[in-house]
């Protein structure tokens, strides 16, 4: 599903990402970990297309087309989605139109036809049942006001309703609490499917206490300097991170 | 992010295009002949002559007020504008049937429900081409209820008690530069009279439009309300292309009395010059309410996108005791535009109430100021008034300054003021983006949730025409 070839990529005049290789296949998930500055999150945005990162190097093939090649929109038109760490607040928008737009703008893009707001009103209403929530959310501005845990939340309810192929988490679970955690988790788990995978961004292995993952890398200066099974995480907890970057520095 | 920009800004104006109608036009320049002259067209009562030339000579006097509002511009000469121009061939007209075919097709162009089935639409329009009103719909339905609605001139003729008695009562002809212009050579304009304790049914709506080359529009609206009376009013303009400036010099009174409700919208759309700052109308106005009475409010809403000048500060006199005096502005600027908008509360009466809401979205090389000004006289014991003024910056070229003066003469009454300025982020677009809609969407709906809370005054059909040109004028202001 996803095949990233030796990627590099820049902000600035700051190279961050220094060459990742990475492929994912659907139904698995996987975690990608690493300390603060390894360029996690850079990964998460720049597959999402943020345009404050400059790709110099290196592919991306999403589905078989140059993922590299499409807009932000387009990339979500194709089914994938970034769940935002810092969700950005839109005032004066109310959830509900804002999520029904967004879900008419995919439809559109895969040739299908629009609903009206009767019937998205129906769809929601099952929706809010993976995050635990009552109606009342979508008639809030778009993350105005909310609290941090109210905006992760409100991530995984976008997720739920706009069904990605392709999930990417940034780092979903810092600043929440752990009831927050557990309906997020839930949310998650609820959404994977055979056909669907899940990349999960954290910086600590809580997180994959409740979303288990197939494959966990981990990321230091740019690259992927290790690679293993859910165990690896919990040998990272036990360990910390230096291990593995005293380890980069001596084959570097 | 910049080529996405140049290639949208450069969208056309919509309503650009030019009437190929034979016109009746004064010879350029101002003087106490041209004065006579446009009164004599209109067969003006003698006292009305004496009011235009006392206006006449008093703005000999003053000088244009170019050095306080943060606009600049090519000062005007006013004595190459034409001051009078009418559609030609024009008698008495008795219905719509007799209006030459070509205007009512600029009217259907512009989207105005002038012709008889779209009367159906159920709005009471008036409309202004160049200087002269051209035919005011469902007249006779209004009547009815004793409500006049139609050319200020027709009221001069038919009315002249209403309109002597009102005229220049919030506005003098020596109130300010532009005031006494349009004093001096006013030509039609917009009259409303509702008769006391009558609501009027429907929305009442002039829509202007200057076609004409080199000339001014100088329209005149005056609207009263009486003694628990209601009205609700929508003005809507355009002009079309040209690379020359324009001028449009209105004035707009409104009196409401004792517990008269007025609310008056605007959506202005005048031509805001091209690409490279050519053209486009200054829009130099002045409207101003007066709560005369006990308990009566006067509400304005506007929505400025086009011009490319804009000079206005629609005020509020509260006069009244419980009198209500509120303002909500959206104005946008993009290319070029320049806009110098706010508006005064001047709190007279016990008990005043005033709300400003001012959202001002500079986009381009758009310059926007707030000018605001609120004032609580000492007789206005427990007068408040809350302000909130918000910019959106959208692009790094564009400007947003706040004007704000209180003056406060009353110690039991208070005044709030609130003022953010934002940016539009790339986050946020980038967030919608992500979320499959495309920039212009992305952009669209982050400003009308900005404008939310002026948009919900308009009147719903107006909301969603509101809606659109926003969309329009902020067409590729990001990439």
């Amino acid at each position: 599903m996803l095949e990233i070839r030796n990627l590099h990529a820049t902000a600035g005049d700051k190279e961050i990402l220094r060459g990742i290789d990475l492929t994912v296949n659907t139904g698995e998930v996987h975690a990608v970990m690493g300390p603060n500055g390894s360029g996690k999150s850079t990964l998460a945005q720049v597959l999402a297309g943020h345009p404050a990162y400059v790709v110099t190097e290196g592919s991306v093939f999403y589905e078989g087309q140059d993922l590299l090649d499409l807009e932000p929109e387009e990339r979500a038109q194709a089914g994938l989605f970034l769940a935002f760490q810092y969700p950005v607040e839109i005032p004066g928008v109310s959830n509900a139109y804002f999520l029904r737009a967004a879900y008419n703008e995919i439809r559109k893009a895969r040739g299908l036809e629009e609903v009206d707001s009767m019937d998205f009103l129906d769809l929601l209403e099952e929706k809010l049942k993976v995050v635990e929530w009552g109606p009342e959310i979508m008639s809030r501005a778009v993350n105005s006001g909310f609290s941090g845990g109210e905006k992760k939340r409100n991530e995984i309810l976008q997720m739920a309703v706009l069904q990605p192929r392709l999930a990417i988490l940034d780092e979903t679970d810092s600043g929440l609490d752990i009831d927050a955690l557990r309906i997020v988790a839930a949310g998650v788990n609820t959404l994977r499917r055979p056909d669907n995978a899940t990349i999960v961004v954290t910086h600590y292995q809580r997180l994959l206490n409740y979303i288990v993952p197939d494959y966990v890398h981990v990321l230091s200066a740019g690259r992927i300097v290790r690679s293993g099974g859910k165990e690896l995480a919990l040998e990272l907890e036990a360990r910390g991170y230096e291990w593995l970057e005293e380890g980069v520095e001596a084959a570097s | 992010m910049s080529s996405s920009v140049e290639r949208l800004v450069n969208k056309e104006y919509k309503y650009g295009f030019v009437t190929d109608i034979e016109s009746d036009v004064a010879p350029k320049g101002l003087s106490e002949d041209i004065v006579r002259l446009i009164s004599a067209k209109k067969h003006e009562p003698e006292w009305l002559l004496e009011w235009r030339l006392k206006a006449f000579r008093g703005w000999q006097k003053m000088v244009e007020p170019h050095h306080w509002a943060n606009v600049r511009y090519t000062p005007v000469d006013y004595q190459s504008i034409s001051y009078y121009s009418a559609p030609r061939n024009r008698t008495k007209l008795g219905s719509l049937d007799e209006v030459d075919p070509k205007l009512l097709e600029t009217y259907q162009k512009l989207g105005i429900p002038l012709s008889e089935q779209k009367l159906l639409a159920g709005v009471a329009v008036d409309a202004i081409f160049d200087s002269v009103s051209v035919g005011t719909t469902y007249k006779a339905k209004l009547a009815e209820q004793g409500i006049i609605f139609c050319s200020f001139g027709e009221a001069v003729q038919e009315h002249p008690e209403l309109v002597r008695k009102y005229l220049g009562s919030v506005v003098p002809a020596s109130d300010n530069f532009f005031a006494a212009l349009n004093a001096a050579v006013f030509s039609d304009g917009s009259f409303v009279y509702v008769p006391k304790g009558v609501k009027c049914p429907m929305e009442l709506s002039t829509y202007f439009r200057i076609n004409t080359a080199e000339t001014g529009q100088f329209e005149r609206t005056l609207i009263i309300a009486d003694d628990g009376a209601s009205v609700s009013y929508l003005e809507g303009c355009t002009a079309p292309k040209r690379d020359e400036n324009q001028l449009h010099a209105a004035v707009v009174e409104l009196v409401a009395l004792d517990d008269a409700t007025i609310k008056y919208s605007t959506v202005q759309n005048w031509y805001a010059g091209d690409e490279a700052g050519r053209g486009g109308i200054y829009n130099f106005v002045t409207k101003r309410g007066k709560c005369a009475g006990n308990n009566s409010k006067i509400s304005w809403t506007q929505v400025e996108t086009g011009s490319a000048i804009t000079w206005k500060y629609p005020s509020v006199l509260l006069q009244g005791d419980n009198s209500i005096g509120e303002f909500y502005s959206v104005a946008v600027v993009n290319g070029w535009q320049q806009a110098d908008t706010g508006t005064k509360m001047i709190h007279m009466g016990k008990n005043s109430r005033s709300t400003i809401v001012s959202k001002g979205i500079s986009a381009g090389h758009g310059q926007n100021s707030y000018r605001g000004l609120v004032k609580v006289l000492p007789k206005a014991t427990g007068a408040r008034n809350y302000t909130q003024c918000d910019s959106m910056l959208i692009g790094n070229a564009c400007g947003a300054h706040t004007f704000p003066y209180i003056e406060v003469q009353n110690a039991s009454s208070s005044t709030e003021h609130e003022a953010s300025t934002s940016k539009i982020g790339e986050d946020q677009i980038f967030y919608l983006k992500q979320r499959g809609l495309n920039t212009e969407n992305a952009i669209s709906m982050i400003v009308n949730g900005f404008c939310k809370e002026v948009f919900k005054e308009l009147p719903m059909e107006f909301a969603v025409e509101a809606q659109k040109l926003l969309g329009v004028s902020l067409e590729g202001s990001v990439g």
